[in-house]
């Protein structure tokens, strides 16, 4: 069985070893505890400053950071970095396009007990809509630790997402390359694909397995860059398999479903069939049975994959 | 203050003044009252206050100006024009669509300006972040924030006042621009944020009230503010909102509307007048 890590543990532990080579500071809103930026905070305690539970104030505080030409990462929970402090993000770093990462860990339902006002599902749809926004969502704690000095390397304004729940690890740390923009095809087949994003990859490898078992050959496409989306890889899939499924923990609204749907009905029509959170607030509760409850599984995965290619055959 | 540093300033606020109604005249909109009640803080600013070089605007170790109260552009793009950072002809393209001079201040577009601003609340806090920045590398340049009598209803203003004081930032000056006029009516009547001097004592400022269209209680403010150690400053500028063009003065439908061409021509006579 694969080792689980959460990405925001990963993200924590990559601040920290990239602080040793790269010169950014970091800024948390009173959540380093459980960002894990406090990794950072205890290795470069002169480079991390609390801004106190005021993330609207954090977000143009980055802004202004960033004017002097340093990077600067930015930490809360996905509800407040994305959705409190939206307007900071849009005015304050994406309009002037200011060098600022926000790291946005608790994102979606996977936050568990603490329920609905803390499971940010909408931050996808918030994010890739401000013009030259940046949003990864990093699959596992290898891609998630890439991702981090990705962004630092980038010039330009960054979102990105990571879980508290603790997940498998897919990649292996020494052969990973992170190339922003750029989908990773896990699996190979031309029955239908699965594009899917952050936990999601690993169901989606799952319900692969699954479809094999029934002579179904899925193609499994992660996708940690949201924006900007790989287009290539997307409509290659379309004309090569005809039939995709997108899974994604955040809403089926404005995500990465809505993202591929894009792609695909102006370049490539084919039936695109959403696994993700149907337009309803999340609740309080144990990581498994709120993915069960919201449809977040790898049966569902099989399920909606057997929708697709029933409406591929209806297509032809 | 010598006599003839005071009469050059005032040529500028005079010069600022006309620049002002040039812009929003020519665009028939924009925001001439506070941009008219900053004309002397903004001209001490960029012509006795702040190190800047219009040759070389990103100069790392430049003084910044931050305006908070980002619909008053017209009153910081006057300024910079008339400071050479690009030719004062531009202003009359302001809000116009192939133009660099936006309705808000656009850091990306326009030659001087330090920080896009225009959203109300958000400029004080990227202001704390370039003060923050400077002592974190060690760098004794000093960053300015012009804020709103009205904008200081926004409750980010308060998270940055927190955020100044918690982390000493004796390096930024916040200029409160107390004209106590705002969109729907005065300051006062509309959401009260007074008294701003006791409540930015209590956050931790020091704390300084001047009016703000006299340039020795301006220049005396800002050296009081330079001595400061260890804790930031808030000048409190009692101003009028339309200074200068008296049918505008105190006037709150002059807060965001531009001048006919009759209007516009009776102004501009007024403040020549004083030239």
């Amino acid at each position: 069985m694969a080792e689980k890590i959460a990405t925001r543990e990963a993200y924590g532990n990559a601040l920290a070893e990239f602080g040793d080579i790269y010169d950014f500071v970091v800024l948390d809103a009173d959540l380093a505890a459980a960002t894990k930026t406090a990794t950072f905070k205890k290795k470069f305690p002169d480079r991390f400053f609390d801004c106190g539970i005021a993330e609207g104030n954090m977000i143009s505080v980055a802004a202004g950071i960033a004017t002097t030409g340093k990077v600067v990462f930015a930490s809360s929970f996905a509800m407040f970095a994305a959705g409190r402090a939206y307007e900071q993000v849009r005015n304050s770093v994406g309009y002037p396009h200011l060098n600022v990462k926000i790291g946005a860990t608790h994102a979606g339902i996977t936050v568990g007990e603490d329920g609905a006002t803390h499971q940010c599902i909408e931050d996808f749809a918030l994010m890739r809509a401000i013009p030259g926004m940046t949003v990864i969502n990093p699959a596992d704690a290898v891609e998630a630790r890439a991702a981090v000095e990705a962004a630092i390397r980038f010039n330009g304004p960054v979102y990105m997402r990571f879980g508290r729940y603790a997940v498998p690890v897919l990649y292996d740390k020494e052969t990973y390359r992170f190339e922003m923009g750029k989908g990773i095809r896990m699996t190979e087949g031309n029955d239908l694909t699965i594009i899917a994003t952050g936990m999601m990859v690993d169901m989606a490898i799952e319900a692969s397995k699954l479809l094999a078992n029934e002579g179904i050959r899925t193609r499994v496409i992660n996708i940690h860059t949201i924006k900007p989306i790989d287009k290539d890889i997307i409509l290659n899939a379309a004309q090569e398999t005809g039939a995709i499924v997108t899974a994604e923990e955040h809403s089926v609204i404005g995500g990465l479903g809505s993202a591929v749907s894009e792609v695909v009905c102006e370049g490539c029509p084919v039936p695109v069939v959403k696994v993700g959170i149907e337009d309803k607030f999340g609740r309080s509760g144990k990581v498994p049975p709120l993915l069960e409850l919201y449809g977040l599984t790898t049966a569902n995965i099989v399920e909606k994959a057997k929708i697709a290619l029933n409406l591929k055959k209806a297509n032809k | 203050m010598e006599q003839t540093k005071l009469q050059q300033l005032k040529q500028i606020a005079a010069k600022i003044r006309l620049g002002i109604l040039d812009g929003v005249h020519a665009a028939s909109s924009g925001h001439p009252g506070g941009s008219l009640s900053i004309a002397e803080l903004i001209t001490y600013l960029y012509f006795a206050e702040m190190k800047v070089d219009p040759s070389n605007p990103k100069w790392e170790d430049r003084d910044r100006l931050v305006l908070s109260k980002g619909h008053t552009a017209p009153a910081l793009y006057a300024a910079l024009a008339e400071k050479g950072f690009f030719p004062r002809e531009e202003l009359k393209t302001l809000r116009h669509v192939d133009s660099f001079l936006q309705g808000h201040p656009d850091m990306k577009g326009t030659p001087g300006v330090d920080m896009s601003t225009g959203s109300l609340g958000l400029g004080f806090s990227s202001a704390c972040g370039i003060a923050l920045a400077a002592k974190l590398a060690g760098k004794d340049y000093r960053t300015y924030a012009i804020i709103g009598d009205g904008e200081s209803e926004e409750g980010q203003i308060w998270e940055a006042a927190m955020f100044a004081s918690h982390y000493k930032l004796d390096n930024l000056c916040a200029i409160f621009d107390w004209n106590g006029l705002q969109i729907d009516g005065p300051v006062a009547e509309v959401m009260n944020p007074t008294p701003h001097d006791s409540k930015l004592e209590a956050f931790g400022f020091h704390v300084i009230s001047i009016d703000g269209h006299d340039f020795e209680q301006i220049e005396a403010a800002f050296a009081e503010a330079r001595a400061v150690k260890d804790k930031p400053v808030a000048i409190i500028a009692k101003t009028v909102k339309g200074k200068g063009v008296s049918y505008m003065e105190n006037q709150v439908g002059w807060h965001g509307s531009a001048p006919n061409d009759e209007q516009y021509e009776a102004a501009v006579a007024e403040i020549k007048a004083t030239m």
